[in-house]
């Protein structure tokens, strides 16, 4: 990986931050709700309001707000929130681990599962299993996460009970954790029962994240596997009398990821961002449920934070993306 | 686009298909007040959680059953129809003429209009679409302009990313080179000349933005922020039937499934009219 790339590609990551903290800020102080109204008592002397809004740096001019918000910032400082009376920060921290737990689980089920079923619709091209790949692709990319999110809840939690459709481990199971990385965590201590507490109730919302991702990879990566196989290196394997399924693996597969990193490469974003609902609809506490408290708390250091934050992760996958595109495809990294 | 393009459209399965999602969720919305056999505020506490009509004890004209305040499911839904294609059509209008202009304009006029609107797409593209979208609701204040507003301020970069790239690939054409010879101006070449070949990509990226502003719409009513709670919006009613899941799972389940079958008409209906008008894609 040529250093000269990564340090041009995060260069132009700050311009981009840069716009994102501005919308942030002019996005939330132009909220009507006054939050501090909200916090305090009933019968709270003038006095009191002024000393919390000084405490809040409300009472000062726009631009100084925002500099001194952009000041803090840069040295990680993302406030105090309002609802809960504790650091953005440490809030943040606290609940970013069970959403990026959850948010890589579903990565992983849907590469998988949509390179199983890109490969197997090439595989037995032009018979039943082809048609099937192609409907659960056509349907997948239809449906958003969110209503898989509700068809789950109503299939496998209410109509099939099988699944847990709330929390993220069962209350009953009395376990401390040190890290805020319960899966990882769980893993590492060999505590079995408590990986599959964590891994039935992260089921359902993985499920319904990762299918919008799965329909895309499979459908992408198979039209670049008919691609692929048309090339004339594959004729030549088959004159070697190599098998079918060794030749879409160890030929066509390799030429046909890069197509497929590039192109489902946006909808990895969209599954983090999905993480925001998902979370809500099955009671998970992440930070995208915290998000929509807030929200609907008017809890603007702590929505802020939480904007930023996300806007990070995105920046952040782009960039892995980005170089994940350029260690496939050598022409690029010496472009 | 000509008259045979149209024609080859109505034949197309998942076209035919679209238009039927379509005006069904257009005579629902449009006729709610006579189709609907009661009003969907109406509440009957005595009448609370009848079943629908394939339960045993069905309470005489609640086809669908009643919700907890007894109010009647199938009005609700056909009310909820209007709600939904309110938002969807004008949202989708909206970011599509905000987004196109901007397209049109970064991609043909290049330079300094493109550096800003590109940049600004970068920056909205970093936002989680649907945090930004409840984040607006909740600053520009709950009620059907707010979540179209919010729509359209997230959405119009879909277009827009769309509409530029399409400008940069059109405007080394021939026609292109010809109109500005014959002496037509930027503004005339790219709202005339360039705007009328894109309109295949428009209409399709249109009736895409309909399912998603649909989609939308449900989750801000969803999350608590759309319309007045009581309102009979699809996405309230899942809200509400998702507390009542267990007793009573037809009461989430019937919204859940009007919007779903909306979002796969209107994806059945812009595939289809892509695989149909897109001369690219044709070939």
């Amino acid at each position: 990986m040529p250093l000269a790339y990564l340090v041009r590609r995060l260069a132009m990551a700050i311009p981009t931050l840069f716009g994102v903290a501005i919308v942030d800020f002019v996005l939330l102080r132009v909220v009507p709700g006054n939050p501090i109204a909200m916090m305090i008592p009933p019968g709270a002397s003038a006095a009191d309001i002024a000393r919390l809004r000084a405490f809040y740096g409300l009472d000062q001019p726009i631009p100084v707000q925002f500099w001194r918000w952009l000041e803090a910032l840069l040295h990680g400082n993302l406030g105090v929130s309002i609802d809960l009376r504790r650091g953005v920060l440490g809030l943040v921290m606290s609940r970013l681990p069970a959403t990026l737990e959850l948010a890589l689980l579903a990565m992983v089920l849907a590469v998988a599962l949509g390179i199983a079923l890109g490969v197997g619709a090439i595989y037995w091209q032009g018979r039943w299993p082809e048609a099937v790949v192609d409907g659960i692709a056509g349907l997948g990319m239809a449906i958003p996460d969110f209503l898989w999110g509700l068809l789950l809840v109503l299939l496998l939690g209410v109509l099939l009970p099988i699944l847990p459709i709330s929390g993220r481990i069962d209350p009953m199971l009395s376990t401390h954790f040190v890290t805020p990385f319960y899966l990882a965590e769980s893993l590492a201590r060999g505590e079995f029962s408590l990986v599959g507490s964590l891994l039935a109730h992260m089921a359902l919302p993985a499920v319904a994240l990762a299918l919008p991702l799965t329909a895309v990879i499979a459908r992408i990566l198979k039209s670049a596997l008919v691609e692929a196989m048309s090339q004339d290196y594959i004729l030549m394997a088959r004159v070697k009398g190599l098998g079918r399924a060794r030749i879409i693996w160890t030929e066509a597969f390799r030429n046909a990821l890069v197509p497929t990193v590039t192109l489902s490469g946006v909808q990895f974003t969209f599954l983090v961002g999905g993480t925001v609902l998902i979370e809500r609809i099955f009671s998970y506490p992440g930070i995208g449920n915290m998000a929509i408290d807030a929200v609907i708390g008017r809890d603007l250091p702590l929505i802020q934070g939480v904007v930023m934050t996300f806007a990070v992760l995105f920046i952040l996958i782009n960039l892995l993306i980005d170089m994940t595109y350029v260690l496939l495809n050598p022409r690029v990294r010496h472009g | 686009m000509d008259e045979t393009a149209w024609r080859r459209s109505l034949g197309n399965p998942r076209v035919l298909f679209g238009l039927a999602v379509l005006a069904l969720l257009a005579l629902a919305a449009l006729g709610a007040p006579l189709i609907a056999p009661q009003n969907p505020l109406h509440q009957d506490l005595l009448a609370s959680f009848a079943p629908p009509f394939w339960h045993a004890g069905v309470v005489p004209g609640h086809l669908l059953g009643t919700d907890d305040l007894g109010r009647d499911t199938l009005s609700r839904l056909i009310y909820g129809a209007r709600i939904a294609l309110t938002v969807a059509v004008i949202s989708a209008t909206a970011a599509g003429l905000i987004g196109t202009l901007l397209g049109l304009a970064a991609g043909y006029a290049g330079g300094l209009p493109d550096a800003i609107v590109s940049r600004l797409v970068d920056v909205w593209m970093a936002f989680p679409p649907v945090l930004l979208s409840i984040v607006l609701v909740a600053v520009i204040g709950a009620g059907l302009e707010a979540v179209i507003l919010a729509i359209v301020i997230v959405d119009w970069t879909r277009f827009c990313r769309i509409v530029r790239a399409e400008v940069l690939v059109q405007r080394e054409q021939d026609y292109v080179a010809a109109a500005v010879a014959i002496g037509l101006g930027p503004w005339r070449v790219a709202l005339q000349e360039i705007l009328r070949n894109l309109l295949p990509t428009l209409i399709v990226l249109f009736t895409l933005e309909m399912g998603i502003a649909i989609t939308v719409e449900a989750i801000l009513s969803f999350v608590g922020l759309s319309i007045a709670s009581g309102a009979p919006s699809w996405g309230g009613m899942i809200a509400e039937g998702r507390l009542y899941i267990h007793q009573a799972w037809w009461l989430m389940t019937l919204p859940v499934g009007c919007i779903i079958v909306s979002v796969l008409g209107l994806n059945a209906l812009g595939d289809g009219l892509r695989q149909t008008l897109d001369p690219l894609v044709r070939r």
